[in-house]
């Protein structure tokens, strides 16, 4: 059977038994269960009020608890064991990992990368949002900036490869170099600056998903606080630092934990860029070395890459509960 | 005042907002370049490619070529004279210089007449057309080699497409890209738009726990599901397969998912849902007639998230799915087979990149509407 066919057999199965799970688990609860009918049908009603919540819930509080919850404990409960997950280590796998130089190596890349990206991202995600508010073609280059978004890591990787070659006649790098004749070089081996080369692509990416929502922001602040600003004489560049960036600086917040977090999930530059190689190690990449090899270090390593997002996972559900109340 | 208003930060001055322009424009042609560089290395072949750079594809390119000349030799008071076309009878193209020897292809202009070795003279005229004359007595006993700098007109061609596409298993992983895509984003909508509505309109306990522990999932590292699911997967029969991935993908998708759609969901109309229930319209009914179909704006946002998602993945499918060449997708394909095997084939890897991020795109430009009103919601309330 050829997968694409299991593909739309499984959107069958799998949208029909949803709606089959929805409909007929409703229909249970009302005809056979509790029917609003008979001498109970008061109670019967607020019986079947309580109960069909969690009907609706139920597969996705499964799912998640499954996919999602079960994982944290499953992967800290692993990484206390040995690599073939026969003997328990406690704390040897951490151990481990902190007596090896190259992650030591990876956290501090990391480090540098949780550092570097969201600041320039939301810098001059700003900076094109501010920019391109009042332009006419504004739309244009927003989306135009924008579109790597769309582009995988693996695909925006492969284009950044090209314009790092070492070859002057493929790489603009080096072609830019060469009409100021200086030798090639490999940006890729360049030790310590790699990494920010690597970096750049990720802030490539995610300018565009930072600009849409500060572009977003700026249009919502209040015309008339910029207006009263003007009346008082206030400079462009003071109405800018003094009345806008206060205004909008929930959202620059919320923009720079996102790309934080996502940061600290992706692998696939480095994976594709260097393989981990010439010091541009990162923490999620260093996990894939381990993955299929030794799965308590590498479980160690996921649950590291844990606690550090741990802070901002709080954070988030500290601003969620003020927003539900 | 009302000029003054009209752009915040430049004051309305024609000077700025020129500096505006012209930075903005810098800005997209600095993040455009990039992706265009592989664009147009896609459409040209090796040689092209290793010869010059892309940015210089549109232009004729200088090339040396040697011309073996044919013909024979006719006897003229000069000499003996041969006569022809270095781009031979049917051929044409513009010579930009020639010489007499390899080492030397751009030692005389078009027109001039060029002195060789033993006082043999050599004329070759822009479109090609040359004159050599050897003063010797004897007849050549063989015809001469001439050396011209030529200028070749850009190509462009789909070679490397073909090549991809038809002999090297990316059709394959196209397929199986689109394969673990379309049940992984449709699945978790409907799962995730049923918790959405109960979340959003109906009143139990710990509703605000649920929210925050939604929240909460957001931002788990999927890295650390990759092993306890993976032995999940194994010991429950399906190991790694497309069964797996779309599990994974589903399970991975729905804290987003439910997050949306809640938030979406809770700033419906209140009015027209206690109507219809007061109406006599059950919950399910108020779901599935009412709040589904209002939702549509959410529903498309998230669906356009989830395919970019799952579409560009490379993690989850390295994972979940097994590492035969049959079941790569694009991404895994790209990263693990091309960019080793075809490290320095610039123009194959290129056309690989495109064919991998061509239907993004198109979502993208097509439905950019619904993804910046999805991105707004997550991240703005």
């Amino acid at each position: 059977m050829s997968p694409l066919f299991q593909g739309v057999l499984t959107v069958v199965i799998g949208v029909g038994g949803c709606i089959g799970y929805f409909w007929t688990s409703n229909l249970v609860l009302d005809k056979v269960l509790f029917p609003p009918r008979g001498p109970n049908a008061g109670r019967n009603i607020n019986r079947a009020n309580a109960i069909r919540p969690w009907l609706f819930l139920l597969p996705a509080m499964l799912a998640l608890a499954l996919y999602l919850v079960y994982p944290v404990f499953g992967s800290f409960w692993r990484s206390l064991f040995n690599r073939a997950g026969t003997d328990f280590v406690g704390a040897g796998n951490y151990v481990a990992l902190m007596g090896d130089g190259e992650f030591r190596g990876a956290l501090f890349n990391n480090f540098l990368w949780v550092l570097f990206v969201p600041a320039a991202a939301t810098f001059l995600g700003l900076l094109v949002a501010q920019l391109t508010d009042r332009l006419k073609w504004g739309n244009i280059a927003k989306s135009l900036i924008f579109m790597p978004m769309a582009i995988s890591f693996v695909g925006a990787s492969l284009i950044w490869k090209f314009v790092y070659a070492v070859d002057p006649d493929i790489g603009i790098i080096n072609a830019i170099r060469d009409t100021f004749g200086m030798a090639p070089v490999d940006p890729l081996q360049v030790g310590f600056w790699n990494n920010f080369f690597l970096m750049v692509i990720l802030v490539w990416v995610q300018t565009g998903f930072a600009m849409v929502i500060l572009s977003a922001a700026l249009r919502g602040i209040p015309e008339e606080t910029i207006e009263a600003a003007i009346i008082d004489g206030a400079s462009p560049l003071q109405i800018f630092f003094r009345i806008k960036i206060p205004q909008i600086m929930g959202t620059i917040v919320v923009v720079w934990t996102t790309i934080t977090i996502l940061v600290l999930k992706v692998f696939d530059i480095v994976y594709a860029m260097t393989g981990g190689n010439f010091g541009t190690q990162i923490l999620p990449s260093y996990m894939m070395e381990y993955m299929f090899r030794d799965d308590g270090r590498a479980t160690a390593v996921a649950f590291v890459i844990m606690i550090i997002v741990l802070p901002v996972m709080v954070w988030n559900i500290v601003q969620a509960n003020k927003e539900v109340r | 005042m009302a000029a003054a208003s009209d752009d915040g930060i430049a004051g309305a001055k024609s000077g700025l907002s020129l500096v505006t322009n012209v930075t903005v424009l810098l800005l997209v042609i600095l993040w455009l370049i990039p992706t265009v560089g592989l664009l147009v290395s896609s459409f040209r072949d090796r040689d092209a490619i290793g010869g010059s750079g892309w940015w210089r594809a549109f232009t004729a390119t200088s090339q040396n070529v040697a011309i073996s000349t044919e013909g024979e030799f006719t006897q003229t008071p000069d000499g003996w004279t041969l006569t022809g076309n270095v781009f031979g009878p049917d051929g044409s193209g513009e010579v930009s210089a020639f010489g007499g020897r390899r080492s030397e292809p751009n030692a005389f202009a078009p027109g001039e007449t060029g002195e060789l070795v033993r006082g043999r003279t050599l004329t070759i005229e822009a479109d090609g057309d040359f004159v050599y004359v050897d003063p010797d007595a004897e007849e050549p006993s063989r015809n001469p080699t001439l050396y011209v700098a030529t200028e070749v007109p850009p190509t462009f061609g789909t070679g490397n497409y073909e090549t991809i596409l038809f002999s090297n298993g990316m059709d394959r992983a196209f397929i199986n890209t689109l394969t673990v895509t379309i049940p992984a984003t449709i699945i978790p909508i409907l799962v995730a738009a049923f918790a959405a509505y109960a979340l959003a309109w109906m009143d139990f306990p710990f509703r605000g726990t649920i929210i925050a522990i939604i929240v909460g999932l957001l931002v788990v590292p999927l890295q650390l599901a990759l092993v306890p699911m993976l032995k999940f997967h194994n010991t429950i029969g399906i190991g790694q397969s497309f069964y797996g991935i779309w599990f994974a993908h589903t399970g991975f998708g729905l804290p987003l998912a439910i997050y949306l759609l809640r938030n979406y969901m809770v700033g419906l109309p209140r009015d027209i849902i206690e109507s219809a229930k007061v109406d006599g319209a059950t919950d399910f009914q108020v779901f599935t007639r009412i709040v589904l179909p209002l939702s549509f704006p959410a529903l498309a946002s998230f669906a356009i998230f989830q395919f970019l998602w799952t579409w560009n993945d490379l993690l989850i499918a390295k994972v979940f799915l097994p590492s035969s060449a049959e079941s790569w997708v694009m991404t895994v394909k790209i990263a693990d087979d091309l960019l080793g095997s075809r490290g320095g084939d610039w123009g194959i890897l290129a056309a690989a990149a495109f064919v991998s991020i061509a239907v993004p795109l198109l979502v993208f430009f097509t439905m950019q509407r619904y993804l910046v009103r999805g991105l707004l919601a997550g991240s703005v309330k």
